[in-house]
């Protein structure tokens, strides 16, 4: 493969996806915005959702098929891959912001609320009970917020998960190596390890979260606690669900017999994208199970 | 079927025709005209809203509007203006300059590309709907100003608020996308020969605006997140009752806002950059400079958010750190205006109507920051805050700094792009019409401001009757000036111009996208021109 191919470029044909993606955003947020003023489910939101379901499996159908067709030369592949490197920054950014509030909540918010610095009045006079730890237990006004009962602890569940991810991270890497050494069955087997470990991940989640809210207290509306921690693992979760579906099809493209040696592009952008959500983990781990 | 374009392989009349050519384009021209029109259309929206608040501060009292209106209509102007307005025509301008700039065909990602523009219509489509459902007298339209301050977005905001939330999400999902694929072009598509520090100052200027946007896009999706989630799953991230914090999400906003602000100012520098060489016939002064410069701005915007929070209260050695990390803004922001004038010394200068807006920016944009260094001494903050001051400020800087700039870059290429000259006369008088309105409009509010006038206020006392009358009369002759420029840009695309332009279009102009005919052919450089 050369490095450089400045003597050809590459144009893709007009696309209806574009504007197909932009009706299917603008369907959803409408159905999302009218569902949750109703109360009750909008038929807008199903159609919004189908159109992006349709819009993705369209769209990379679409890809997909001109790269078998040896379309995409190498400044194509590179175009792409500093494509998904910045779209990966971009979501951690993101999640910078929901870290970003965590640590604003409990650095400063919280001790100000507690009458630390210059807040000795505010204390007394709005909420003089309110005591200054995390996890926060007891909420200023309880009668809005009703507090959860105890702490998630890290070293219970959250530890197994985070064992299931990192060993997730090492399996795709292993198949990587795999198919970078054009061995097929090895690819397909790691893969679908990897695989299995996203959803044993995703299934563990489902358990904890049952167990917040059955027996913790532990909820979305119990304050800056469960608040920031439903935010967090929530979107680690739907992040982690993204990507087992990604890993996916890209297990279903390796036993159909795409990719070669050289060229997967789309299989080491969801392997970035895997180890992506592998790092977020960690460190949701540290700071929102552990200390 | 394969659109590989090969060498000495004419496609440039390959034009797709009819509506399909815009609305599945993946050409980076057609593309750019449409952001350039839609945010020509979003200008004219927003100035209007800009008028009903002018037409109401002309004199003391109530006259047109109730206040529950005037917080819509401060509101939508100032998101339409920012959103729909400065960030898109600078997509546009990045569409359709960076690729000729560098010798390339085209942007990296075409079909994102496209994406990107199109999802801007269907954001603005849900807030204008917004504010048509209020005049009708369904619900408010949003009402929380620009900056949409909890709790007044979350606890008091109206139900339009959802809808908003999750335009600013598709505004931020195209902004991602328009940015990715700008730092994609730029790193991967440069002709050879095209090394960093020989691309010319406008795709540096864009090459770090993109960086900062999707550093900061991002941020404000979970600003926005974090209000979805608050006013509607009982989270409490802004409410103090829960353990959270209303001040957390200014910090949140702003770490977002300041910025966006050099977003919104940084590809006006690479215009203007470009300009100025041109009409003064030199190389510009500092070309190195004005790169670190730019990079150095980069960086210190992300630490100096709380200056817009000095009265909301912070540790006093927050004060002092974001009152002096703000004072270190203006010395790069020194060196370029430096860098400017110097380029202009002993040049064989003329003043074609792109170089009369560059030099009105550089007065201009420069009062705008000495505004910014009045504002950010932490205890002067404290009495400007809040004030008309303020606001004259950040105009100076986004109207006659970012918008001025927008100008002179359409007059600068509106040759290359249409083939045709603009009618001269026309743009001497769009100048010099807006350039003397825009004064009138925002001059005064300097001193009504100093005096104590607050913002986003819809009456006032009577001292300051005379300077908002001035303002007013300004505003509407800034407004309607903009028709000249109206005029003048439809006159020149459709060709009824007296002048042909040639492919260099100005005398002194240097640079690739000077050496392809004007037009420039549908895509760019079918072949990598060599770059010495
Ligand atoms: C030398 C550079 C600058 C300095 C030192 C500076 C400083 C400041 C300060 C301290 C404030 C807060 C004032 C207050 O609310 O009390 C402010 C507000 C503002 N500045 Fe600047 N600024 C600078 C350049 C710019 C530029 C280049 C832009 C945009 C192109 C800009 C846009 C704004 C806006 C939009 C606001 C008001 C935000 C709001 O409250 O709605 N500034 N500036
Ligand atoms: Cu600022």
């Amino acid at each position: 493969m050369s490095t450089s191919n400045h003597d050809e470029y590459y144009i893709p044909e007009p696309s209806k996806w574009p504007l197909v993606g932009t009706i299917a955003l603008t369907t959803t947020v409408i159905g999302a915005v009218n569902t949750i003023h109703a109360g009750e489910l909008s038929m807008i939101l199903p159609v919004g959702l189908l159109l992006v379901a349709y819009l993705f499996f369209g769209w990379f159908s679409a890809v997909i098929d001109e790269s078998m067709a040896g379309q995409y030369n190498a400044q194509v592949d590179r175009s792409f891959r500093i494509g998904m490197l910045w779209f990966i920054f971009s979501e951690v950014m993101f999640f910078a912001a929901f870290f970003g509030a965590l640590f604003y909540a409990r650095v400063f918010a919280m001790e100000w609320l507690g009458g630390a610095s210059n807040n000795a009045s505010t204390h007394e006079y709005l909420w003089p009970a309110f005591e200054a730890v995390w996890p926060v237990l007891t909420n200023p006004d309880n009668s809005l917020f009703v507090a959860p009962e105890e702490k998630m602890g890290a070293w219970g569940l959250p530890a197994w998960n985070t064992a299931v991810l990192l060993t997730s991270s090492v399996t795709v890497t292993i198949a990587h190596h795999a198919l970078r050494a054009g061995h097929r069955k090895p690819l397909i087997i790691w893969l679908a390890a990897t695989v299995a470990l996203g959803v044993i991940f995703l299934i563990l989640q489902v358990e904890e979260y049952a167990h917040a809210y059955s027996e913790m207290g532990l909820t979305l509306d119990s304050g800056i606690y469960g608040s920031t921690f439903f935010m967090l693992t929530g979107f680690h979760g739907f992040h982690v669900t993204m990507g087992t579906t990604m890993l996916l099809v890209m297990l279903i493209r390796s036993m159909k017999g795409h990719f070669t040696a050289d060229k997967h592009f789309a299989f080491e952008a969801v392997a970035w994208y895997w180890h992506f959500v592998d790092v977020v983990w960690l460190g949701l781990f540290i700071f929102v199970y552990w200390l | 079927m394969s659109a590989v374009i090969e060498e000495h392989h004419d496609h440039h009349d390959h034009k797709p025709t009819g509506i399909g050519r815009w609305l599945f384009s993946t050409n980076h021209k057609d593309i750019g005209t449409m952001y350039l029109w839609f945010s020509f259309l979003m200008f004219f929206i927003g100035g209007t809203l800009a008028l009903v608040i002018r037409a109401e501060l002309f004199e003391p009292g109530l006259q047109f509007v109730e206040p529950e209106f005037f917080n819509q209509m401060t509101t939508l102007h100032g998101l339409i203006m920012v959103f729909g307005v400065i960030m898109p025509a600078f997509v546009g301008l990045a569409n359709w300059m960076v690729p000729m700039m560098i010798g390339a065909p085209d942007m990296a990602l075409p079909r994102m590309n496209n994406w990107s523009f199109w999802l801007l219509p269907g954001a603005f489509g849900i807030l204008i709907a917004s504010l048509i459902m209020s005049i009708m007298g369904m619900g408010s339209a949003p009402n929380f100003g620009w900056t949409f301050y909890a709790p007044l977005s979350t606890t008091y905001g109206p139900a339009s608020t959802d809808y908003f939330i999750f335009s600013v999400h598709l505004m931020g999902i195209s902004s991602i996308m328009g940015s990715i694929n700008i730092i994609a072009t730029i790193m991967n598509m440069r002709a050879p020969g095209m090394t960093y520090m020989k691309m010319p100052i406008f795709v540096w200027t864009w090459f770090i605006t993109a960086y900062l946007l999707i550093a900061v896009m991002p941020v404000l999706a979970g600003a926005v997140t974090m209000m979805l989630t608050d006013r509607n799953f009982g989270t409490s991230f802004f409410n103090a009752a829960g353990g959270g914090d209303p001040v957390m999400f200014q910090h949140i906003f702003w770490f977002f806002g300041h910025p966006e602000v050099y977003i919104m100012i940084l590809p006006s520098f690479g215009i203007i950059s470009e300009i100025v060489p041109t009409f003064a016939r030199k190389k510009i002064f500092g070309y190195s400079s004005m790169v670190y410069a730019t990079a150095s701005i980069a960086f210190l915007s992300f630490i100096v958010w709380a200056h817009h929070m000095f009265t909301t209260g912070m540790p006093v050695a927050g004060e002092l750190f974001f009152m002096y990390a703000t004072m270190l803004i203006a010395v790069p922001t020194g060196v370029k205006v430096f860098n400017w004038v110097s380029t202009m010394w002993k040049g064989s200068m003329t003043f074609e109507t792109p170089m009369l807006f560059a030099i009105a920016f550089i007065f201009l944009f420069t009062i705008g920051g000495f505004t910014g260094l009045m504002l950010c001494i932490t205890p002067a903050d404290f009495q400007y805050h809040d004030t008309y001051f303020v606001v004259a400020h950040f105009h100076y800087v986004l109207v006659t700094g970012a918008a001025f700039g927008i100008m002179a870059g359409v007059y600068f290429w509106l040759p290359k792009w249409t083939g045709n000259m603009y009618d001269e006369t026309l743009g001497k008088w769009h100048f010099w019409t807006s350039v003397i309105s825009v004064n009138v409009l925002f001059f005064p509010m300097h001193f009504v401001g100093l005096a104590g006038m607050p913002r986003r206020i819809p009456d006032y006392s009577l001292q300051f009757a005379e300077f908002n009358a001035m303002a007013s009369v300004g505003a509407f002759a800034f407004g309607f000036c903009q028709l000249i420029f109206l005029y003048n840009v439809i006159k020149t695309a459709r060709g009824k111009t007296s002048v042909k332009a040639t492919g260099q279009v100005w005398e002194g102009a240097h640079g690739l996208e000077w050496t392809l005919p004007s037009p420039a052919p549908f895509h760019s450089f079918t072949t990598p021109p060599q770059v010495k």
